[in-house]
């Protein structure tokens, strides 16, 4: 093997780690606002993901079968659809279901089940049991290659640009918004809060949705490197909790430091050993940081 | 490879269509009442049921039992659909013995106790003469010792790990060995392939698998060597890291058996990753028609798949069975290896019952080795007396629409053996 070889393989592991870190991330992010802000346990934050990735395989099919010139096209405006179903869903649920128990946790997590089993099957009834594969435009599909032997995947580098885009945004409106005010002093203490004169139900409200949205961008983003299915929400869920909860609830800059940490260990290990053990490493990383740190990587400075 | 029309598309020539115009004219006739209750009377129930089966002079009950929620819905669907319109037809025929089948359909919803105690109501409650079901391995050892306790008897459809033989199971798919080793064997051969790569799920099936293929391609058959072996855990949606192992060991083979949701992102990521037909040769066996239609043919198309039957087969068997399920089941529907095999269930125990002359489980166990089935849509197939069917091994390539193109054929059927000497 030449250095170039090992170069090129370095380089692309290297780029394996850091798009595993962005779906880590993009997973996390709509979690770290509703589990980690709002303290709700939203165990159905999976099927968001879920509803985001069968809105771009609806616009999918609506495109080649009514718009077929435009198939090179729909992939962003499918996104921001994907944005806005899970957003209008998302504050439906949390005025239907969630507001009702905001201060009964516990149960808060069994009617979270119950809804995602119940959307689960919803998807089913609707797109099948089978899972659906949407006609991705061909300018998301394979590689780019800067040098022989040099692959670097495309739909990685779409993800990690979406993932900075909206952790961006959402840095930006949670401390440099109106709104990023009134979520951190609810956050803070809501009775407080109240006496200000926010409307903290209404905050709670649009706060949901907001994660649900991005939960749904989170879908959409999945739909181009992994499967879509009634279950497919599943598979993405304890990732979910376990880089929220392993970077420390309510702390952003903690997500993204623990999606970083999660992802290049697994990513190292599943390079040096099988992809099980390098599974049980990482675990086996996180349980032990967690039980010296139980606040998690970065706590959140907030007295309650 | 795109220039050969698809056969299923190519419009049925007149001659063919005459053929199917009279088949259908036929059944009426067939299915005349008169006719079904002469045959009736001649296999008086008392004789035909010495064992308090659920059977009466005008019907016969049995037992469907899959997973039709849940995640394993996602594969189960096809062996459903595929089950009762192999039912649907037989009844429309006259039944088995002059009787009608009915079904009872039972949800194993995915969860192996769930299939247990569903399996023991069939069986206890129901008295089935019969249960068409089970996909995964997991399922089918849950409900075994029902079954042989209850003596009861389960058409299994899936291809599995082989180890295993009983008496109260027929398996209409293939064990490891006709699946594997056929297609190592054409690798070798018409792939040159010396050096094998082997990916699979981290569960029993993927394991024992690639443990017949390592013992296969070092010491039975001397293919070469194995150049990597990997395993990843069920659900697994990232790739990348194993994706440049790959290509640190530029093996001539990917050996391939991920399943489930994994499946979508592994052959997603690979095309992501540069590694596509032209440049990489790989052999799964572990995708079928159905599983297609989640990865997209544009992520898996020149890609070989080892089965024994493809959608895209060239016979009038299957012609008709692919104009029937279509018929039933939407134009858009497609039909994997497994869902023949499901389909093959019901028509063997016709057989078998016909043979035996009863529906006694034990005269079915007894009878069921030599029953032979020429309308298969993957051809001609026979029962081995170890309850596993003699078949032929094909490989299909896998096009852009989804379909298979058949490259290769077994000459004759391979006989099933689920305990290999050699490979333990």
């Amino acid at each position: 093997m030449s250095l170039t070889d090992i170069m090129n393989i370095t380089l692309m592991q290297g780029f394996a780690g850091l798009s595993l870190f962005s779906v880590l991330l993009l997973m996390g992010l709509g979690l770290a606002i509703i589990f980690g802000q709002m303290g709700v346990i939203n165990m159905a934050h999976g099927e968001f993901m879920t509803i985001g990735a069968y809105t771009i395989y609806m616009f999918s099919s609506l495109t080649e079968t009514f718009l077929p010139g435009f198939a090179s096209m729909y992939f962003p405006f499918a996104i921001v659809a994907a944005f806005c179903i899970a957003f209008v869903f998302g504050w439906f649920i949390e005025w239907a279901l969630i507001r009702h128990l905001y201060k009964r946790p516990l149960d808060t997590l069994l009617a979270t089940w119950g809804l995602s089993l119940a959307m689960q099957q919803t998807f089913r009834s609707t797109f099948g049991a089978r899972e659906v594969s949407p006609t991705l435009p061909d300018w998301l599909l394979g590689s780019w290659a800067p040098a022989e032997g040099l692959d670097i995947p495309i739909n990685g580098l779409f993800v990690l640009a979406l993932t900075a885009l909206v952790t961006g945004g959402v840095l930006l409106a949670l401390y440099r918004s109106r709104w990023g005010l009134r979520v951190r002093a609810t956050v803070a203490n809501r009775p407080m809060a109240n006496a200000t004169g926010i409307n903290t139900s209404r905050t709670d409200r649009l706060t949901f949705a907001i994660g649900c949205g991005i939960a749904g961008v989170a879908g959409a983003a999945f739909t181009t490197i992994g499967s879509t299915g009634p279950t497919s929400g599943s598979l993405y869920i304890v990732d979910a909790f376990l880089v929220v909860t392993f970077g420390g609830a309510g702390s952003l800059l903690g997500t993204v430091a623990s999606a970083f940490g999660i992802a290049q260990t697994q990513s190292i290990a599943e390079f040096f050993m099988t992809g099980s053990m390098a599974k049980v490493l990482t675990l086996m990383m996180i349980v032990t940081i967690l039980m010296l740190r139980p606040q998690g990587l970065f706590a959140s400075k907030i007295r309650r | 490879m795109a220039d050969k029309k698809d056969p299923i598309q190519t419009p049925l020539t007149d001659e063919q269509r005459r053929k199917v115009l009279m088949g259908m004219a036929a059944m009426p006739a067939m299915m005349m009442p008169g006719m079904a209750l002469a045959q009736a009377a001649q296999f008086p129930t008392a004789k035909v049921n010495t064992s308090k089966l659920a059977v009466t002079d005008t019907e016969v009950v049995v037992g469907q039992l899959h997973s039709a929620t849940g995640t394993m819905a996602i594969s189960e669907t096809g062996s459903i659909q595929a089950e009762q319109l192999a039912i649907d037809q037989i009844n429309a025929m006259g039944g088995v013995l002059g009787r009608k089948i009915r079904v009872i359909k039972e949800d194993g919803a995915s969860d192996w106790p769930t299939f247990a105690e569903k399996s023991k109501k069939l069986l206890v409650q129901d008295k089935v003469a019969c249960v068409f079901g089970c996909w995964t391995s997991a399922s089918r050892k849950a409900v075994l010792p029902i079954f042989e306790k209850e003596n009861g008897m389960l058409y299994y459809p899936t291809f599995y790990e082989g180890l295993e033989q009983s008496k109260n199971v027929i398996y209409t798919g293939q064990e490891a060995t006709q699946q594997i080793l056929y297609g190592l064997d054409w690798a070798a051969k018409e792939k040159k392939a010396k050096t094998f790569f082997l990916v699979g799920s981290d569960y029993i099936w993927p394991r024992t698998s690639m443990k017949i293929a390592r013992k296969h391609i070092e010491s039975v058959a001397k293919l070469g060597k194995v150049a990597g072996e990997e395993y990843y855990p069920l659900g697994h949606t990232n790739f990348n890291s194993l994706i440049n192992k790959i290509k640190l060991a530029k093996p001539d083979c990917i050996f391939a058996a991920v399943v489930g949701g994994s499946n979508v992102a592994f052959y997603k990521q690979l095309k992501a990753a540069g590694i596509t037909a032209d440049k990489q040769f790989l052999l799964t066996i572990s995708v079928t028609e159905d599983e297609v239609l989640g990865i997209g043919g544009e992520n898996i198309a020149g890609f070989y798949s080892s089965m024994k039957y493809f959608q895209s087969l060239d016979n009038a068997n299957n012609k008709a069975f692919v104009e029937a399920f279509k018929k039933a089941y939407g134009p858009k529907s497609v039909i994997g290896d497994v869902t023949q095999a499901g389909y093959l269930g019901p028509w063997i125990w016709k057989a078998t019952v016909e043979k035996a002359g009863s529906f006694d489980v034990d005269k079915i166990a007894a009878a069921s080795g030599g029953i032979e089935l020429k309308t298969a849509p993957e051809g001609y197939v026979k029962v081995h007396e170890n309850h596993h069917l003699w078949s032929k091994a094909r490989i299909g390539q896998a096009q852009l629409d989804g379909q298979f193109k058949v490259v290769a054929e077994s000459p004759e059927l391979i006989e099933p053996n689920p305990f290999p000497k050699g490979y333990q």
